[in-house]
């Protein structure tokens, strides 16, 4: 072997060292550059909050609470958006987790691997890019004109069950291969059916990346705006829905499905849309208050994940 | 050619006896024309290289490869003394698995206690006594001797224990329904010398109760605990004998290439 580069003598210690201090420097380069670009979205994020929390914390009363919207901008207060959107979620998280990991275990589990079970994977990914109002007005046109199911409490918790749909079952699907092999073996092993395989083994297992990705689709679902105006949900509304056995005559147990209501964006987006800088001020307010629920679900989400994983090992 | 299959003068009676099984996945066929008994209270060891179908033989008769699909078997793997065809189609798997257990390469005790671990073979039978499932429990500790370790701790979590304790868990798993067959797949590749030294002890003893069927990498383990050796080749069977006939004058030139290292 006599090519050139074979004759030249290999770099000595002094060499070496600038060759390394070289790569350092470009480690050091990319460390930076990486910081300063998730500083952008941080500090954005941090920025928007702490203007939010200037204009909209002294409105945070207990009155703020546990007052309807009103003219007055003083009195106005989110009682009846955060209830709507409490109940609201409450309808969306007993639609979408049933079915999102009945439809993740039988995908992940029963389903043959052929072109159907292709074509469902792929729609389903779909489905998850699909913008939300489109989810709006297939709601408007299916559930309230079709079903007949009025632009109710109903009609936006299964609209939203529609839209995190695809999260649940993703996310399901992803724990539920996390479990290795031949814990599965394991179990079939010892003489288990297919469902007590499912049920003793692989659904304790995934519980916790189950239950993140509901509480990540649900901490989605409660700053939907737009499917929401579409099904046509009210933006001005002084009453609760009716709870059970209350009220004459005395409501039923699910009465308060079908009671009109809003939910806490559309609250925001009715103040921010009126001129009285007041009602600037409630709006900041009512962020804070959304902003919160969110971050407390996901709050919730990391630490179920924390606790439920420390017992789950391989 | 044909499998070269040594008997003693008065052999044992039979457990289980595989007729012609060829296996395939898929277009693959991976097991061509296995003939061999299986004899009750003794232990047969399958040995050969890598990829010579020894472990897609014994998970044959667990009916392991029905979780999968494109598996396809022909043959028979006839049970003693009812007679059962395992491979049977008309057979269910779960019947199977529930008559014969199995312990696997890695430790794979389930994310429960150790007591549930032990317990869940009874638990898919669908059984509720709990005295009774306390009394198998411990049996099944006992015979696996782990009992004195796990005795105390019988709510912890069986992933915290060694590898070694967790593979003899599998094992106790694997007693406590009084299975016919117990397979082992190389069921210490994954251990340390002195836990692998205990199973091998275990498998010594368990013999006494049940009919073992082990898949070793490991010539010397085999010559150690097996009373019987199976030989396999690129998915043929080619010298069944008594384990001290397979070692000391092994009948066919490809065994002894095999044993004595020339090749594998």
């Amino acid at each position: 072997m006599n090519s050139p580069t074979m004759d030249r003598s290999p770099p000595n210690a002094e060499q070496l060292r600038g060759i390394i201090r070289r790569h350092k420097r470009w480690d050091m380069i990319f460390g930076l550059l990486g910081l300063m670009a998730l500083a952008v979205g941080i500090l954005t994020l941090v920025a928007l909050f702490v203007d939010m929390a200037v204009s909209g914390v002294p409105r945070l009363t207990a009155e703020f609470f546990t007052s309807f919207p009103s003219r007055r901008a003083g009195q106005a207060g989110i009682l009846s958006a955060w209830v709507g959107s409490v109940l609201v979620m409450l309808v969306t998280a007993l639609v979408a987790v049933p079915l999102g990991i009945a439809g993740a275990v039988y995908l992940e589990e029963y389903a043959r691997k052929n072109w159907f079970t292709d074509v469902i994977e792929i729609n389903i990914t779909n489905l998850a890019g699909v913008p939300s109002i489109i989810y709006g007005l297939l709601a408007l046109g299916l559930f309230v004109y079709t079903f007949g199911l009025g632009q109710s409490i109903l009609t936006a918790g299964l609209t939203l069950a529609l839209l995190i749909l695809p999260i649940v079952i993703t996310t399901t699907r992803e724990a539920l291969r996390a479990i290795p092999q031949h814990v599965r073996e394991g179990a079939y092993a010892c003489g288990a059916s297919q469902w007590q395989v499912i049920n003793d083994h692989l659904l304790p297992y995934s519980t916790p990346g189950i239950l993140t990705g509901v509480i990540i689709g649900l901490s989605r679902a409660i700053g939907e705006t737009a499917p929401i105006i579409t099904i046509g949900a009210l933006t001005f509304i002084a009453f609760l829905p009716p709870a059970p056995f209350t009220g004459e005559p005395p409501a039923g147990l699910f009465d308060w499905m079908f009671s009109s209501f809003t939910v806490m964006p559309i609250q925001i987006f009715n103040w921010t849309s009126r001129p009285d800088p007041a009602f600037h001020q409630n709006a900041a307010a009512a962020s804070f208050v959304l902003v919160f629920m969110t971050l407390g679900m996901n709050a919730l989400a990391i630490w179920l994940r924390y606790r439920l994983r420390k017992n789950i090992k391989w | 050619m044909p499998s070269t299959i040594t008997l003693p003068a008065k052999p044992p009676a039979l457990k289980a006896e595989s007729k012609n099984l060829d296996f395939y996945y898929g277009e693959f066929k991976a097991l061509k024309g296995i003939s061999m008994p299986v004899f009750e209270h003794k232990v047969t060891a399958l040995i050969g290289p890598s990829g010579c179908g020894k472990s897609t033989y014994l998970r044959c008769f667990n009916r392991m490869h029905d979780l999968y699909p494109g598996h396809k078997y022909d043959g028979s793997i006839h049970l003693h003394p009812d007679q059962v065809d395992v491979l049977d189609r008309h057979v269910d798997p779960i019947e199977v698995r529930m008559r014969i257990s199995m312990v696997f390469q890695k430790p794979n005790p389930f994310p429960k206690s150790i007591y549930e671990n032990v317990a869940y073979g009874l638990r898919v039978r669908g059984e509720k006594s709990r005295s009774y499932i306390d009394d198998k429990v411990e049996a099944a500790l006992k015979g696996a001797a782990l009992w004195n370790e796990a005795k105390d701790r019988l709510d912890d979590l069986a992933v915290a224990m060694s590898g070694g304790q967790q593979q003899r868990l599998c094992i106790a798993r694997a007693l406590a329904t009084d299975p016919e067959i117990i397979l082992f797949d190389e069921p210490t590749s994954a251990l340390d010398p002195i836990a692998t030294g205990s199973i091998e002890e275990l498998i010594g003893e368990i013999k006494h109760k049940v009919t073992v069927l082990i898949v070793t990498h490991n010539m010397q383990q085999a010559a150690r605990v097996s009373d019987y050796t199976a030989y396999m080749y690129l998915g043929e069977l080619i010298e069944f004998g008594e384990t001290k006939e397979i070692f000391m004058k092994p009948k066919r030139k490809e065994t002894e290439d095999y044993i004595t290292g020339r090749f594998g």
